[in-house]
């Protein structure tokens, strides 16, 4: 029998050398004193969560009551902080974001790691009122506020072989101790294609709710594509990568047939377990229909007129 | 015995109604009192569903436990236990009927026909009621022998339970995992003959 190895599997030679595993507590202790001496040092201390000042009201609005905010802030999908709905919030409350910078590389004529600070501050942070659906079938109503991702990737100068955009979460044990164990395939990986990264209604989301994100939705950046389902809206971002190649998305790897690349909203295309015709919004107790692309189909839906959809889910 | 003298005890019974409808009283308190986090739905479904596995888990423990420690008298307390398990089987059928499928019987049938972990866990809960309905002393004497055979549906419902559990989660197995392992054992338990392994090391002779 021949084994065809899949994608995501690694060859034996990338794993992390025994002898270094067995001591990475040390390090973790060490890099605890290292950490240490520069909480003590004041020129060390650095900008955290990037401070919302003035940002430009209602860019794209809906005439649906937004979800309450401790509601969208207490029921989180984000297992780097626990699979429970309420464990990121209480797992996240000692991460800190300072001096967080963002990789941007791959093909593109300008590649860079930027703070904060810097990627954002060129552009005027928007609101964006969007409607966020979980493949889960549960949706909000959450006001974002942040940047077009794609302005801010037009400054990195993607080149014509920037087929596609790879997105990973921070990958830190310590930090993140859901990540301690094997529940998903570390960092979390996401992708979208060049023109959905292009799209004006993908953003970069530095807040919510007129505020600082909290670090249970996604500090200190994180996207927001709100015709997708949420999983594609990968949180904490240290690494965006220009790419030829459709890259790695975590949740495809668990389980390569019941998510898929796209994951557009889809009432039609069921996931291979439950059905995605009907949601419930958080705040109701009844469902209500999932509309097509989450109701963004007259923005998005060009952008898949060559492509079968229940093929390509 | 003082173990004995406490399962002997009339006090037993109330105390163990008490102990059956605290998870129900605890959910209805927390779902008055915005409680449940966000999604008050998911949660009370969550919940029924986990408490009916628990207490059928329990249900099916008190025949080991009167083999290894030889107190007969805790299967007086068997049918009450199943009782309680059928019943929160009824609250996470009903809350996922009203709230999930909106009292649509067309679209509850095409769920439990499409969805196999539904089609599972809705097995379970068409097999549990004849159980639920044969569990009187009155139906137990008229069908006699018949009655045990009927009764050991509880092992195929333990397992539709348990793999509607694993078959409905995303990625995280740990708890499926937990609840799959007690039921493993407590199933091989009926079907490898440890009563007489078990017979030699209990402390009480029979």
């Amino acid at each position: 029998m021949i084994r065809i190895p899949r994608r995501w599997e690694i060859p034996e030679s990338e794993v992390t050398p025994e002898p270094l595993y067995r001591r990475r507590r040390e390090f973790i202790k060490s890099a605890g004193v290292f950490g240490g001496a520069l909480l003590l040092n004041p020129l060390a201390a650095a900008q955290a969560s990037l401070k919302i000042g003035a940002y430009e009201k209602g860019v794209v609005t809906l005439d649906e009551e937004p979800t309450q905010e401790e509601d969208a802030t207490s029921y989180n999908n984000f297992y780097e902080f626990g699979t429970g709905k309420e464990d990121p919030k209480r797992n996240s409350k000692r991460f800190k974001t300072d001096d967080w910078t963002l990789e941007v590389g791959g093909h593109c004529e300008k590649p860079g790691t930027l703070g904060l600070e810097d990627l954002v501050r060129p552009h005027p942070i928007e609101e964006r009122i969007y409607r966020l659906r979980c493949v889960e079938a549960w949706s909000m109503v959450i006001p974002w506020l942040g940047v077009p991702l794609g302005s801010v990737l037009a400054a990195f100068q993607p080149t014509s072989k920037a087929k596609y955009v790879a997105f990973k979460t921070l990958h830190d044990p310590v930090r993140m101790p859901g990540q301690q164990r094997a529940v998903l395939y570390w960092p979390y990986r996401e992708g979208l294609t060049i023109a959905e990264a292009m799209h004006p209604l993908t953003i970069l989301a530095v807040g919510m709710y007129g505020k600082t994100i909290p670090n249970q939705n996604g500090a200190p950046i994180r996207l927001v594509v709100p015709w997708k389902y949420g999983f594609k809206s990968i949180k904490s971002i240290v690494s965006i990568e220009f790419t030829e190649e459709q890259p790695q998305t975590s949740w495809n790897m668990a389980a390569p047939q019941e998510y898929g690349f796209y994951s557009n909203v889809n009432p039609e295309v069921d996931h291979p377990r439950w059905s995605q015709k009907r949601e419930r919004r958080i705040g109701d107790i009844f469902k209500r229909d999932t509309l097509m692309f989450n109701g963004y189909g007259d923005e998005v839906a060009s952008l898949y007129d060559d492509l079968d959809l229940a093929v390509n889910f | 015995m003082a173990v004995s003298a406490v399962l002997n005890s009339a006090r037993l019974r109330p105390v163990l109604h008490l102990l059956c409808l605290l998870p129900l009283c605890a959910l209805t308190w927390a779902a008055f009192n915005h409680g449940l986090g966000a999604n008050p739905v998911e949660r009370l479904t969550h919940e029924t569903g986990l408490w009916t596995l628990r207490l059928l888990l329990v249900t099916l423990s008190l025949t080991p436990l009167r083999q290894w420690t030889g107190l007969a008298a805790v299967i007086r307390y068997r049918r009450m236990v199943g009782l309680y398990t059928f019943f929160y089987l009824c609250c996470h059928f009903l809350i996922w009927f009203v709230a999930d499928q909106s009292l649509s019987l067309l679209a509850m049938i095409e769920d439990v026909v499409k969805r196999p972990y539904i089609t599972l866990g809705f097995s379970a809960f068409l097999l549990m009621i004849p159980l639920a309905a044969t569990s009187n002393r009155a139906m137990l004497l008229r069908l006699g022998r018949k009655w045990k055979t009927l009764h050991q549906l509880v092992y195929p419902i333990l397992l539709l339970g348990v793999l509607h559990f694993i078959w409905l989660t995303k990625a995280d197995y740990l708890q499926p995992g937990i609840y799959a392992i007690i039921a493993v054992i407590l199933l091989l338990h009926r079907v490898i003959p440890i009563r007489r392994f078990a017979a030699r090391f209990s402390p009480v002779t029979r």
